[in-house]
């Protein structure tokens, strides 16, 4: 209600003569102005959103470690992934019969036609059960599951022993990007193994090699 | 003949209304508020899909910036005070009680341990002018291996984030990464943003 000056107001028709009543109404303005002041304050100095981050599990750095301790990874389900400069990615396979490694293939990290494609490809060829994540994930959008039996089953599939295993290798002109986005596609390709190795000279050979041919 | 006079209506509106909803706000904003501590650089993490939210407590922060300088940082005032008793006591430097008081305030740093007692006994405007030549991390000298097995030894629990810049090389980031496996710490957190724009 808008305020009413007291003067036009309140005729008595016949009634008592009162004391004129003062308007106990008070001018809000200044409360609004300081109000409005310190939302901008702590508008601003507030920082809403926590920051993101990704969990990365490195192995234990025994060096006395037994052969039989040692994770054996069959050659037919690894993949060696090379990050090199200006964002560029290498990634090679190593040849089952000869132990020798395969032609290495450069790619870069676009989603439609980059490392993702690969990985997602031979990931499916290896992970049998790999498709079901999407059935699942669909499962507990409709609600018909909770939210860690996905989890869980996730897990398990990723767990998968005969799942793609991924080893990630850094050269020293790649960026710190480089490898976030690289451990990002283990999360979006569902690949639950994967480790990051320290980079061999053999191979820093290999990743000149193949990106000079291209320039 | 009396003029017709026409009531005037009054301009002043209801401030009533609107002060509600600027001290409801206001409230919101006072209880949802973390103050942003203030970092000696300004990172610009890379992005990823991951959900996965950053605990408050129980944090020591290592952060790289783009020029491959490392930063260190933990929670709590207590837990900095004994840690830095600790760095003290292992380089034999004593520390004054206002010196203790100023690196219990401090978030995050990035000195060499010799250059600390200086850098302690600056301004916090002088500080922020200074450059900081990040923590040495080599594996001479790896004082970022002494802080972290420090502040592990304060706070049982400690998990490690590791902040680093999309332009921070590679090499700095391994070295890091060595210095944490070294202290046993093969578990930690990488800061990202969210991804922007859907794929």
């Amino acid at each position: 209600m808008a305020e009413i000056e007291g003067g036009g107001g309140g005729k008595h028709k016949g009634g008592k003569k009162r004391g004129k009543k003062l308007s106990t109404r008070v001018d809000f303005t200044p409360m609004v102005d300081l109000g409005f002041l310190l939302i901008t304050f702590f508008m601003l100095t507030t920082s809403m959103n926590k920051p993101q981050t990704m969990e990365i599990n490195m192995p234990d750095k025994k060096k006395d470690l037994t052969e039989e301790e040692k994770t054996v990874v069959k050659a037919s389900q690894a993949i060696t992934v090379l990050l090199g400069s200006n964002d560029k990615v290498i990634y090679y396979f190593i040849d089952p019969k000869t132990g020798d490694p395969e032609t290495p293939v450069l790619t870069d990290f676009d989603s439609r036609k980059g490392i993702r494609q690969t990985l997602l490809e031979e990931n499916r060829k290896r992970n049998k059960n790999l498709d079901s994540i999407a059935i699942y994930k669909k499962q507990m959008e409709d609600g018909k599951i909770d939210k860690p039996t996905y989890k869980a089953h996730v897990g398990s599939i990723k767990a998968d022993k005969d799942a793609l295993i991924v080893v990630i290798k850094a050269m020293d002109e790649s960026r710190y990007k480089n490898l976030v986005d690289i451990l990002d596609e283990m999360l979006i390709c569902n690949i639950g193994r994967y480790a990051v190795v320290d980079i061999t000279d053999k191979e820093k050979e290999m990743v000149m090699a193949a990106q000079s041919t291209t320039k | 003949m009396p003029k017709v006079k026409v009531p005037r209506k009054s301009t002043s509106v209801d401030m009533t209304a609107m002060t509600d909803v600027a001290f409801l706000l206001l409230t919101f904003f006072m209880l949802a508020t973390k103050f942003k501590p203030d970092e000696p650089v300004i990172v610009d993490t890379p992005s990823s899909i991951s959900e996965i939210k950053l605990p408050d407590v129980d944090m020591m922060m290592i952060t790289i910036d783009k020029e491959n300088r490392v930063f260190f940082g933990i929670d709590g005032q207590q837990k900095r005070d004994s840690l830095l008793n600790m760095m003290a006591a292992k380089h034999n430097v004593t520390f004054t009680e206002k010196e203790r008081k100023e690196f219990s305030l401090l978030s995050a740093f990035g000195v060499p341990f010799d250059q600390l007692k200086q850098f302690l006994n600056m301004s916090p405007a002088d500080r922020n002018k200074i450059k900081q030549a990040g923590i040495p991390t080599d594996s001479l000298n790896n004082e970022l291996g002494d802080w972290v097995w420090f502040s592990r030894l304060v706070n049982n629990n400690i998990r490690v984030a590791v902040k680093g810049d999309q332009y921070t090389g590679y090499p700095k980031v391994k070295d890091v990464m060595k210095t944490l496996q070294e202290k046993k710490l093969n578990r930690f957190n990488f800061i990202t943003s969210l991804e922007r724009g859907a794929e």
